[in-house]
């Protein structure tokens, strides 16, 4: 327990990847297999059913402390968290012990479930005078099922694989699905022997580079492809063996989030693999993002939650095909083949003869343009099709490694943008902790400014000072570290796209939003309102 | 007859003896309980405070300050009421007032704390029957740990920040906190220095006859001088700006009560906190309480509500009253200036002087008064 709470300490003392990563590398290179294996459990958010319930957690704290309920509540209020809670209110501990974790897990926590009431008391303070306030809070995070501390299963890939020298997708693919938190499966973790994961394992993702200059810097139309930009979880589908693994760019294993395409998956061919876009889908349409972000967010998903979010795989590239590598080939090859794949007789004559594949499984179309000038016609229409732009893709290029400049372009539609005024402001982090960077502003409505979006950049260092003196000067009240500022100033704040949110105040959420310039010519009255604003939730015009 | 003590638009106010406690606006004779900027506020006729503490506040509050001062102990006469200043263990000179009118004896604490501490003389209870206490950390959750644990992992984060071959920049106020983790940790791990603020306070403490370790003012070393591997004490609202980039590689930590809570310090997205304090913890509040033996409990700054909710329950009589004392402040920039007077921006600073102006002590005007 020692062991893991100091790793549990030092996790939570940075927000740095590499130091997290470094922490956990050399918690497993040290730790028994047993210990590791409940460690990885943990750590990548497996949880035990509540083994106590949190009253009678609450209740026992508080005849140990002499609490009544209302000062209990106070505490609790004024922590935000049960565990820390309890572990910070609890008289300090008698005994020390220093238990392994898969002792802690299996023969005393795991068994309080079946445990009468009295006993589980009896246990709890006995096991509570032997630990530390830091090695309370562990313990209770275990018992409450809430273990979260900012690791995702991303930086416990990655720690494990530094551990082992085993490769990173090999380690993800072993950490997928149902498994048992064993010595037998920490141990197999660490396997030399990669045969297993050999199925699963992605090619590295080609990105695209923003396009700086104009379209016609790029030569001839004819020597490239122009597909929608879609907005989506950019991923692979790998079908080999039988089997079916999807990958986010951030090489995350997400197939257990997208049951709907793993079913379909089993009519492709092994030897398969598919670059795309998976994106929420009804009705011929993309749904907007952040529906797409609760499949992958959600603890569980839910019958319901599949029927209300379906999603399709936006395909627009191949690269392995009938088990070969065909990255090398030219783009406008492989191109064929996914259409050949997916859509089985579309590039013969004659209609009828087109096969029958799942349409989860779409072919990002080619936009069908002549010219620069009717490419970016074709652009205008973004916003109604919910895209982000165009991607344009040399014909002949081959499936790069990385980002490259030169083959694949992104050219994404400009920003929404609208005039607002500074309303609110805070410190900000790092570097800038000293100064008000952190700012929110707001539209009119009915004659008042209501708060529309919060952002942190976009001025340059002299505009930042220049900010920060005005609202030291203007500040009309302090509530905590947020200051409401004399409206006065007004920016232009650029975003991504905008939605109806009855969370927000304003009934609008936006995207992405930053400092695109400071209107220092415009009189606040002069700012945008939140008509203005809200007419642009359907594809209005950006300006 | 009047309450011995009241708070007024200024300050506490004794009207029986004329004078002010700790006031927040200038007035003609003030008692000081200790020097923190939310208890010593310039602009006073007359100051008067405890001997120990006479440099440190003459440091404060200006050299030509009119300040008086009396040793602990010391029974002083002002009109209808003998005055006394009693040790409380908050830093250097840090005194509870006690005054008594007719045999009515109050107290009023200022910032205390039981713990014990190298460089002040230690809290000592006072008998009353009206007590003034603090809260401001007036909730179970605050339970400090000795010195010995907590030295123990100071010294630990400081061995391990050397031998990763980075610097250990510990976030402390400059008047107490500083001084009193500078006589705790262990020297032999490697050289100290220290940020402006901090080195010409040590210097009072030191003229003021407290040993310290020895340090050396950061900005007094050459251009290019490393780091890695010592300490260095600076005022928290030294974190975040360019001054700290020197520093470089740095892990930076910040010396506070409120670091108990792991909310807190993630919230100010803090690596590392050393929950240690100048202030009295939950159980500490209680028993000072109860050492005085007083049946009136007035509390001021922090979890007053909270305070004396539990207090009534008890069966005591006890009620907030509002003062403009802040206490240990959350946010790292509030608590005082953190001028390094011999801090002068690198000409790539990219913000140029972004030090806190004193703007943050100033806390707007507003209606004070007693509920009871």
């Amino acid at each position: 327990m020692k062991h893991f709470t100091r790793l549990f300490v030092a996790l939570d003392e940075t927000t740095k990847t590499t130091e997290k990563v470094t922490a956990m590398s050399e918690y497993f290179s040290t730790c028994t297999p047993a210990d590791g294996a409940w460690t990885v459990y943990l750590l990548t958010g497996r949880k035990l059913r509540q083994l106590v319930p949190t009253a009678r957690l609450a209740e026992c704290v508080k005849e140990q402390a002499g609490l009544s309920d209302w000062l209990f509540g106070e505490s609790y209020d004024a922590v935000g968290d049960l565990a820390e809670t309890i572990a910070l209110l609890l008289p300090p501990p008698t005994n020390n012990s220093d238990v392994p974790l898969r002792e802690w897990v299996e023969d005393r926590l795991m068994p309080l479930r079946s445990k009468p009431e009295a006993e589980q008391k009896q246990l709890l303070v006995k096991y509570w005078n032997e630990l530390s306030t830091s090695e309370r809070l562990v313990m209770n995070k275990i018992i409450t099922g809430s273990f979260r501390i900012g690791v995702s299963q991303l930086l416990v890939v990655k720690a494990l694989s530094k551990t082992s020298g085993v490769d990173e997708p090999t380690i993800a693919h072993r950490l997928m699905g149902d498994w048992s938190p064993t010595e037998e499966f920490f141990t197999g973790l660490f396997s030399s022997d990669t045969q297993d994961a050999d199925a699963s394992r992605p090619y590295p993702f080609y990105l695209a580079y923003p396009l700086e200059q104009e379209p016609e810097a790029l030569g001839e139309i004819s020597d490239w492809l122009a597909e929608w930009k879609w907005d989506g979880i950019r991923s692979q589908l790998i079908r080999r063996e039988g089997k079916t693994f999807i990958w986010s760019r951030g090489e995350e294993l997400i197939s257990e989030r997208f049951p709907e395409l793993m079913e379909a998956a089993e009519q492709l061919p092994d030897g398969t693999v598919i670059d795309g876009e998976i994106l929420a889908w009804a009705e011929g349409e993309v749904l907007p993002f952040n529906l797409l972000q609760k499949r992958i967010t959600r603890k569980s998903l839910s019958k319901k939650l599949l029927q209300e979010i379906p999603v399709a795989l936006m395909a627009y590239d191949i690269l392995e095909h009938n088990g070969i590598d065909v990255r090398s080939q030219p783009m406008s090859q492989r191109r064929k083949m996914l259409v050949q794949l997916l859509t089985p007789g579309a590039l013969d004559a004659a209609p009828s003869c087109r096969g029958q594949m799942n349409p989860i499984f779409r072919v990002s179309p080619s936009l069908m343009v002549a010219t620069w000038d009717e490419l970016a016609e074709s652009r205008t229409n973004s916003r109604d099709l919910k895209v982000e732009g165009i991607m344009l893709k040399r014909a002949d290029s081959a499936y790069g490694v990385g980002r490259r400049k030169g083959d694949w372009w992104k050219w994404k539609v400009n920003p929404f943008s609208i005039d607002a005024v500074l309303i609110y402001a805070q410190r900000g982090h790092g570097k800038r902790a000293s100064l008000y960077t952190d700012y929110t502003f707001g539209v009119w409505h009915d004659g008042k400014l209501v708060p529309v979006a919060k952002a942190y950049s976009g001025l340059d260092d002299a505009e930042i000072r220049q900010v920060d003196a005005f609202i030291r000067q203007n500040t009309l009240e302090k509530f905590g570290p947020v200051r409401t500022v004399k409206p006065e100033l007004v920016f232009e704040i650029a975003f991504e796209g905008i939605q109806h949110s009855p969370r927000h105040k304003s009934g609008v959420a936006v995207r992405f939003p930053r400092i695109a310039r400071w209107r220092t010519d415009k009189p606040m009255q002069e700012a945008d309102s939140l008509e203005t604003l809200s007419s642009l939730i359907n594809g209005g015009s950006s300006q | 007859m009047s309450k011995l003590i009241y708070a007024t638009d200024k300050g506490l106010y004794c009207e029986a003896g004329d004078f002010y406690i700790d006031p927040w606006r200038p007035v003609e004779r003030a008692i000081v309980t200790h020097a923190h900027s939310d208890h010593a506020r310039w602009g006073s006729n007359k100051y008067l405070c405890a001997e120990p503490g006479a440099k440190v506040l003459r440091h404060r509050i200006g050299q030509e300050a009119p300040i008086e001062s009396v040793p602990y102990g010391q029974k002083l006469t002002l009109n209808d009421t003998t005055v006394s200043f009693h040790p409380a263990g908050h830093i250097l000179g840090s005194s509870q007032i006690r005054v008594e009118r007719k045999g009515e004896v109050w107290a009023v604490s200022g910032d205390y704390k039981l713990d014990p501490d190298p460089t002040c003389a230690p809290y000592e209870p006072v008998r009353c029957h009206t007590f003034i206490t603090e809260s401001t950390f007036g909730l179970p959750i605050y339970a400090w740990q000795s010195n010995d644990e907590l030295f123990t992992d100071i010294n630990a984060w400081w061995e391990k920040n050397k031998r990763d071959g980075k610097t250990s920049l510990l976030l402390a106020y400059a008047l107490g906190k500083a001084q009193r983790l500078l006589k705790g940790v262990d020297t032999s791990i490697g050289p100290i220095y220290t940020h402006g603020a901090v080195e010409s306070l040590n210097q009072v403490y030191l003229s003021s006859g407290v040993a310290l370790p020895e340090t050396a003012r950061l900005s007094s070393m050459t251009r290019g001088t490393k780091f890695a591997g010592a300490l260095v004490l600076a005022p928290p609202s030294a974190y975040g700006t360019p001054w700290q980039r020197q520093l470089n590689p740095v892990s930076a930590a910040f010396a506070s009560g409120w670091m108990r809570v792991r909310g807190i310090r993630r919230r100010r997205s803090l690596d590392k906190g050393f929950p240690v304090s100048d202030h009295c913890d939950w159980q500490s509040l209680l028993k000072a309480i109860h050492l005085t033996g007083a049946e009136n409990i007035l509390v001021t700054h922090g979890y007053s509500q909270i305070l004396v909710r539990y207090l009534q329950d008890q069966g005591l009589n006890a009620g907030t009253l509002s003062t403009q004392y802040e206490g240990e402040e959350e946010t790292s920039a509030a608590e005082e200036t953190s001028t390094d007077p011999d801090f002068k921006p690198a000409g790539d600073a990219a913000f140029g002087d972004v030090r806190d102006s004193a703007d943050e002590t100033e806390t707007a005007d507003y209606k004070i008064e007693v509920q009871e």
